[in-house]
């Protein structure tokens, strides 16, 4: 299974999502700058975290309407796997390929810590190597990670388990409606996540709750 | 052409920011301030004559990029 990195100025967990993506499929993800307007031939293709254009005007607003994504969107329309963490998941609901939007964190603190996070939905290409309900744990750090939709988008998220993470155990630490952690689009082909399971995937990282994660949307063994 | 583009949240969605904000606002000794909703303002300068047209521009500038409509409302005004 192949993948592809994103690449825009002011991501800085590029490295980390390319070292992950290698290490767990034991090849390395091509990388895409924000001007290709073309995306090689993969399965997955990876959205790191970061603040690109420095958060201007809104986070991910300027990078969701780059080249780059109008070809994101072209190949998550034919159903390739797309991931976006952090300031990728707000990026992938700026460009509209996931509804919803990522506010201020209800504190208005940057929060940099480790959450609990519960399955939702181990019933998609993303969470299959879970179990339903299971508690894994995940980093976050983020500034803007309080997700809101209204109520008629939330009621359908919920109705048709595009949630599939939710914050557990009361580490919510954003203030996140429903404790809504990642989503996926309708088709399940999309997710966005605001915690960063590339950060937990061996024991140097002091586990690998996350490694399940890219191995099942890669298809590799555990 | 000057324009001015006013971005505000939609009632419903909560303003963490506005809320310190309020909160700032009384405790430095401003009694009478009910709710606050912070914003943003784009002052825009276009080139062209056309005032209906700069206005369709700003709205779909709004919609494109300024605003999101999925949390945010704007204005559009032309001076």
């Amino acid at each position: 299974m192949k993948s592809a990195v994103v690449l825009l100025p002011g991501l800085n967990r590029d490295r980390d999502m390319i070292a992950a993506l290698t290490k767990i499929s034991g090849q390395a993800p091509a990388t895409v700058w924000q001007t290709d307007t073309e995306i090689p031939d993969v399965d997955l293709i990876a959205i790191p975290g970061g603040f690109s254009f420095g958060d201007y005007l809104r986070c991910g607003a300027i990078a969701a309407r780059m080249p780059v994504m109008r070809a994101v969107a072209e190949k998550a329309a034919k159903g390739v796997m797309v991931i976006g963490v952090c300031n990728g998941f707000q990026i992938l609901v700026e460009a509209g390929l996931l509804p919803g939007a990522l506010m201020r964190n209800a504190s208005l603190k940057f929060v940099c810590r480790q959450v609990k996070l519960e399955i939702a939905n181990a019933n998609t290409m993303f969470t299959r190597r879970y179990q339903p309900g299971q508690i894994i744990r995940s980093p976050v750090a983020h500034h803007d990670g309080n997700y809101f939709a209204d109520a008629e988008t939330l009621a359908r998220l919920e109705g048709e388990g595009q949630v599939v993470f939710r914050y557990a155990e009361g580490t919510n630490p954003n203030g996140s409606i429903n404790d809504i952690a990642g989503i996926v689009s309708e088709k399940g082909n999309v997710l966005g996540l605001m915690p960063h399971p590339e950060n937990l995937i061996e024991a140097a990282h002091g586990g690998s709750d996350g490694r399940a994660l890219f191995e099942g949307a890669l298809g590799i063994a555990a | 052409m000057k324009a001015r583009i006013t971005v505000t949240l939609k009632n419903g969605v909560l303003d963490p920011q506005g809320k310190a904000i309020e909160h700032a606002l009384s405790g430095l000794g401003f009694d009478g301030v009910g709710q606050v909703r912070q914003g943003k303002v784009f002052d825009i300068e276009l080139t062209g004559t056309d005032k209906a047209r700069a206005e369709a521009d700003l709205k779909a500038m709004c919609d494109k990029l300024l605003a999101n409509t999925v949390i945010e409302n704007y204005s559009v005004a032309i001076t």
